[in-house]
């Protein structure tokens, strides 16, 4: 990355965006300008190449079928893999995330081979879809606060055992395994199962992206006021709910 | 022609009886208009009644994600001219509403009736349409999961082969795939702002492309069919080539666009364009929507907005800054509990009017606002944010339990 310009990728906003996931790219390019940073965004459509110097890539939600297309065309594109391989950030959500591992289950109830860039396999669930507020804990290890998200899917997803949840609910299913795993991570690609859109309810989150991208511990403070406001009515909303 | 020329059996009279005093049993306990409890009673009492009380109608269905409500009212309007109407005026488009609808106009010739999208096919299947007119189709309520292309294929699967001319908007690609299997469809460029839900093929899941108000795709060849009626600015086009003016109290683009399929579906039972369009501006207000209220001395237009093509819409037709502009949502469970949708919509449209934020979900509006870089205020409640607004006009925008709280506290 060059000093002081960011490179945002907006993946297939014509599969995958859906469930207001686009907030994400909103909100990090929102964060970036904020801090005085040069930043282009790039939407890439699923009929166009994956650019391969970008500096943190969004994948948003979708539903089944568009799901099945995004996998088959950014498998055939390998623009994501090469970026990574680069060292470039990846930060997905719900059947972005499912994209992301090994294989998940697509529209066919057919074995659909991921990206391989999270040790994960998606299955369907049985039971009910999981939809609500959920409350969680993120790994310790990124030192962030608390998560708030929405989650609206059937997914169940299973760690192998390099992949490391990203958090732990407390409210909520998460991966749907039932261990209170939610999401996953490794050192620069993120999966998560949670809506709101999550960086509108974790504006840390889309912070940690960006000092992940620059290489810096920490960035100029900015108001967060209705971020924050936000914040502590879903916690207490999910508290209330549960 | 039609008319109640035949009684109903025995069994279906009783069933109507029964649903209308079940249904005066809810007004009198003060549970609304008790449309559906007396249509969910005679359904029991009577399980074909539906199909029994349309039988002796023309029926025209209407559905869409937005507009139904408004585009039943015209149609009703146009078809007046031609015969008594029965239809539910008040919204209730699931079959129970529906059946209570239809039990009350008893001497009536048509029955236009609003349908919710996901009961499209099965009404279609009961009731036994002449006419059928689909709008548009696009992101709604996201946390019930409906598919919007699952939606379009279930009823290009339930009207495949109907006998029903099928009037439906060219401009909407899933609309297009829903209606095409269907063997008579009148299409209507009626237009569609909201594009983000139909960038894939319906067909193939290609990439379709879209060159002006063009669609197509390149994969499969599945593209945007001639239209023989259109919306032209201010005027409908008709398939002579004639262009008849819209005048209409309701404002707005997406309404021109239902006052021109509502005279296609009036010209398939031979009222003319003219006729129609001319009957068409008796409308006004439908259940509080477009009304304008005066409430603390300033006056308040209430627009109704559930979803992101029905914002988009509405941006359209406010008046510009500096007119202030209340925006309100809730996410209760008529709304959908998700509000992540209001990131699909692109609030820097609303940039120079004054802002005043409202509702149960008014931080994830705020959030929203801010991300979009806009100037705002986040108030308690309704007075608090039409105080924050000089006398005069007040734009007032919310979605569907916001709309109700609204229309409670303003005495609409
Ligand atoms: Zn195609």
């Amino acid at each position: 990355m060059s000093q002081n310009s960011l490179r945002l990728v907006w993946v297939y906003p014509d599969l995958l965006s859906t469930y207001g996931d686009q907030g994400n790219a909103l909100v990090v390019e929102r964060r970036a300008r904020q801090r005085h940073l040069n930043v282009s965004r790039v939407d890439v459509r699923s009929d166009q190449p994956i650019p391969t110097s970008g500096d943190i890539y969004l994948i948003g939600g979708g539903e089944d079928r568009p799901q099945r297309l995004a996998a088959e065309r950014l498998r055939r594109d390998g623009g994501i893999n090469r970026a990574v391989s680069n060292g470039a950030i990846v930060f997905s959500v719900c059947a972005g995330y499912q994209i992301l591992g090994h294989e998940f289950v697509n529209d066919l109830g057919q074995r659909e081979q991921g990206l391989g860039l999270l040790d994960v396999i998606s299955t369907r669930g049985e039971g009910e879809r999981c939809v609500g507020d959920v409350l969680g804990d993120i790994d310790d290890r990124l030192g962030l606060p608390p998560l708030t998200g929405f989650e609206n899917h059937q997914g169940v997803t299973h760690m192998g055992p390099t992949a490391r949840p990203f958090a732990r609910v407390r409210l909520g299913k998460g991966n749907g395994t039932g261990d209170g795993t939610e999401g996953a991570w490794n050192d620069t690609v993120f999966g998560t199962y949670m809506h709101g859109p999550v960086l509108a309810r974790n504006p840390q989150i889309a912070d940690l992206l960006l000092k992940l991208a620059l290489d810096v511990n920490a960035l100029p403070p900015v108001d967060d006021r209705w971020y924050e406001a936000l914040r502590s009515e879903r916690t207490a909303a999910a508290t209330q709910t549960a | 022609m039609a008319g109640n020329t035949e009684p109903l059996p025995p069994r279906a009279k009783l069933a109507v009886t029964a649903g209308k005093a079940a249904a005066a049993v809810s007004r009198v306990a003060g549970r609304g208009s008790g449309s559906v409890i007396g249509g969910k009673v005679s359904l029991r009492l009577d399980p074909d009644l539906l199909a029994r009380l349309a039988r002796h109608l023309d029926v025209i269905l209407v559905s869409a994600t937005n507009g139904k409500t408004t585009t039943t009212r015209l149609i009703a309007e146009a078809l007046r001219a031609s015969g008594p109407v029965v239809s539910n005026a008040l919204g209730a488009n699931m079959p129970a509403g529906i059946t209570s609808a239809l039990a009350g106009g008893s001497d009536a010739r048509y029955g236009v009736i609003e349908v919710d999208e996901k009961y499209l096919a099965g009404v279609a299947r009961d009731t036994t349409p002449k006419a059928i007119a689909l709008l548009n189709l696009s992101r709604d309520q996201l946390d019930r999961a409906a598919e919007t292309r699952m939606l379009a294929e279930k009823w290009r699967e339930g009207l495949a082969g109907t006998k029903a001319t099928i009037i439906a908007n060219a401009d909407d690609p899933l609309i297009v795939w829903a209606a095409s299997s269907s063997p008579n469809v009148v299409w209507v460029a009626a237009g569609q702002e909201w594009k983000d839900d139909a960038w894939s093929c319906p067909s193939c899941g290609g990439v379709l492309q879209r060159p002006g108000d063009d669609w197509g795709c390149a994969d499969c060849g599945f593209r945007r069919p001639h239209a023989t009626w259109a919306l032209n600015g201010d005027y409908v086009l008709d398939p002579q080539g004639s262009a008849w003016p819209i005048h209409l109290q309701l404002p707005g683009r997406a309404n021109k666009a239902n006052a021109a399929t509502s005279a296609a579906v009036a010209a398939t039972f031979g009222v003319p364009p003219q006729v129609a369009l001319e009957r068409m501006y008796a409308v006004q207000a439908i259940a509080g929507r477009y009304d304008v209220v005066t409430f603390l001395d300033r006056q308040l237009r209430l627009l109704l907005a559930k979803n992101p093509a029905g914002w988009l819409e509405t941006f359209s037709l406010i008046d510009p800054p500096p007119t202030p502009v209340i925006l309100s949502v809730n996410a209760r469970g008529a709304d959908g509990t998700d509000t992540s949708w209001l990131w699909d919509v692109d609030y820097t449209r609303l940039a120079g009017h004054p802002i005043m934020v409202i509702g149960d979900r008014k931080l994830d509006l705020a959030v929203r606002l801010e991300v979009a870089g806009l100037d705002f205020r986040v108030c308690e409640n309704t007075d608090e944010a039409v105080r924050m607004a000089p006398p005069g006009r007040i734009e007032v925008i919310a979605n569907y339990t916001a709309f109700q709280d609204l229309r409670r506290r303003v005495g609409n």
